[in-house]
């Protein structure tokens, strides 16, 4: 900062204005943090219960309880899974719908207008979605058997099957989400610099080339953005499985979150074990989001030097001819 | 330079493809309608009519009578979950966006020893879920006794570092330091320039934070649902995912007005906003 008085030094209120921020961090966010972290060693047990102790004889019960508990690693397979069936078909019609509404061959009319019905279901409340599209799923009566019913098919109980009922879970995920992501990679082309691809154009290169070589690579940065998100948030589901289907049937949309609600908001009011199952999920989110920040930037690095090798090639190549 | 500029003759999309692009997109916009379509029709139908007929265009004339069979149950009383809701974001999205803004200022406008480390760590916990830690913010709020109460609900909002991150952004695009400087010639108190020149000039950052802040409480289930056990404490959501328990089991028509009570107001609210919503939403992408 110029024009510095001496003798008045504002760094102080920097450290004044974050007080507020910092103090309620410390209390609401990273001490429950901290104290999940120590529950999970602990004995902690019972509605509303606050007295605990540690454990004595073998501290890692709760974990070594989460890592043995099947309904745990069901929850797991079934996170992971329908977290795959929602996010590629989503990042496919997000990245397909991208390339149409950014192309300079063609403007779509109304661009605006499917811009907000497609992301309209984000904004829902989603245990509102979820109780609707329970309705809508609805056995005997509902409106998808009666266009079943129309359509001269049987009528299905959709709750009662388990790959329907994950199919659908995942399903609502991406029809909450897709919008979501396209408006974010349509922003992210936008913000590609026009010029280069002018320079392609001139090139000679065809609209598929465009996309893959320019277009892609360009937004790589928003899509990690959203991917990592998406898996965080997807680690996380809980209302439309736990609205919709309570984890069932037969655990079959019973997710991350909602073993940690049953463990330790309902049934036994197992805190300590719910904690502990806590904690292996934030390992996980942190593993998955580092690995996949390493994963991309190793491939950028390595392109990067595929270039610059690419480049002292033609330099030495071209000093060669020269010598000669 | 839209136009063609003569070097290449720009080809056009063929016909064929166009009508797919079309096609496409109005199914998806048909997607996106037709739920809350059967959800308005139905809520209008007595149950009866519903159970003949699931589907249906034409609304019937029973949307009151559904409503009173909802409310009858005495656990969805819409005016007080929209009450409660109300004051968790409304109080949430004051908090969080005034001391956001306050937060990035301090990391924007001033030097302080510790500035870069502690915007690296906000950077650090944005992503952290707060579902995680779930279990120690629920054993520390019965520990001082705030169960059942809307505070601990709101007074988190204070410390958003997702928020944060974003008002910096803004801030340091649109946010003059020339004007702190005359601010502080003619006498200003930092804390009154705060106030009166640096939040009015962050008012477009602060309407985006603002529509997110308050759908992103409104909507939120899992943390009320565990602290709010007092049925005169339950939000609109806690409310709404009890229409599928037993007591509602048949009631087709009600469940359909339930979902239709809280589904239409945030639905009038983004269609009048959605210009800003949308803007919003590539906006965040941006950052990344």
């Amino acid at each position: 900062m110029k024009a510095k008085r001496k003798g008045i030094s504002y760094a102080k209120y920097g450290y004044l204005f974050v007080i507020p921020f910092v103090v309620v961090y410390l209390i609401f966010s990273l001490y429950p943090t901290l104290y999940t972290a120590l529950l999970g060693f602990t004995d902690s047990m019972g509605l509303g219960n606050i007295r605990w102790d540690f454990l004595k004889d073998d501290p890692f019960k709760n974990f070594s309880a989460v890592f043995s508990n099947k309904t745990f690693m069901t929850s797991i397979y079934n996170t992971v899974t329908i977290w795959l069936m929602n996010f590629i078909p989503q990042l496919t019609l997000s990245l397909i719908l991208t390339a149409w509404f950014t192309s300079p061959r063609c403007k779509i009319r109304g661009q605006g207008l499917f811009k907000v019905l497609f992301y309209m279901p984000n904004i829902i409340t989603a245990a509102t979605v979820a109780i609707l599209f329970n309705a809508l799923f609805g056995y005997p009566v509902g409106p998808v058997n009666d266009m079943i019913k129309a359509l001269g098919g049987e009528t299905f109980d959709f709750a009662k099957d388990k790959e329907w009922s994950r199919l659908t879970v995942a399903f609502i995920q991406f029809w909450m989400w897709y919008g979501n992501s396209t408006i974010v990679f349509i922003s992210g082309v936008l913000g590609i610099n026009p010029e280069i691809f002018e320079a392609a154009e001139i090139d000679g290169a065809n609209g598929t080339q465009t996309f893959f070589r320019i277009t892609l690579p360009n937004i790589k940065t928003i899509m990690l953005y959203s991917l990592i998100t998406s898996l965080i948030g997807g680690l996380n589901m809980y209302d439309i499985p736990k609205v919709m289907r309570n984890g069932g049937p037969d655990n079959s949309t019973i997710t991350a979150s909602i073993f940690i609600y049953n463990q330790g908001f309902s049934g036994r009011y197992n805190y300590a074990l719910a904690a502990a199952a806590s904690m292996v999920i934030f390992v996980v989110v942190a593993i998955c989001s580092i690995t996949i920040f390493y994963l991309m930037r190793d491939k950028d690095e390595i392109a990067q030097r595929k270039a610059e090798k690419a480049a002292l090639k033609a330099w030495k190549k071209k000093n060669k001819e020269a010598a000669k | 330079m839209a136009a063609p500029t003569g070097i290449v003759g720009r080809k056009r999309t063929s016909t064929g493809m166009l009508i797919v692009m079309y096609t496409v997109c109005i199914f998806l916009a048909l997607l996106s309608i037709f739920p809350f379509l059967v959800m308005i029709v139905n809520s209008t139908r007595s149950t009866v009519e519903i159970q003949a007929h699931a589907i249906s265009l034409v609304p019937s004339k029973y949307l009151f009578d559904n409503i009173d069979i909802l409310t009858s149950k005495d656990m969805f009383v819409p005016w007080r979950g929209f009450l409660n809701s109300g004051i968790i974001s409304i109080g949430s999205t004051v908090l969080s966006l005034y001391f956001s803004t306050l937060t990035a200022f301090a990391v924007v406008a001033y030097r302080w020893k510790l500035r870069n480390a502690f915007y690296g760590f906000i950077i650090a916990v944005m992503m952290l879920p707060a579902q995680v830690s779930g279990i120690g913010f629920v054993q520390f709020m019965y520990q001082i006794d705030m169960v059942n109460s809307l505070l601990p609900l709101i007074i988190p909002a204070i410390a958003a570092p997702g928020t944060v991150f974003f008002m910096r952004q803004f801030m340091l695009a649109s946010l003059p330091m020339e004007i702190l400087q005359s601010a502080r010639v003619d006498g200003a108190g930092e804390f009154r320039t705060f106030n009166q020149i640096v939040l009015p000039i962050m008012k477009p950052a602060l309407a985006t934070q603002a529509i997110f802040g308050f759908v992103g409480s409104w909507n939120q289930l899992f943390m009320p649902q565990v602290l709010l056990t007092d049925k005169t404490k339950y939000t609109m959501p806690i409310m709404i995912s009890l229409l599928r328990g037993d007591i509602y089991k048949v009631e087709f028509g009600a469940i359909y007005a339930g979902c239709l009570l809280t589904a239409v107001p945030l639905i009038i609210v983004y269609l009048i906003l959605s210009k800003y919503i949308i803007a919003g939403v590539a906006l965040g992408g941006v950052k990344g």
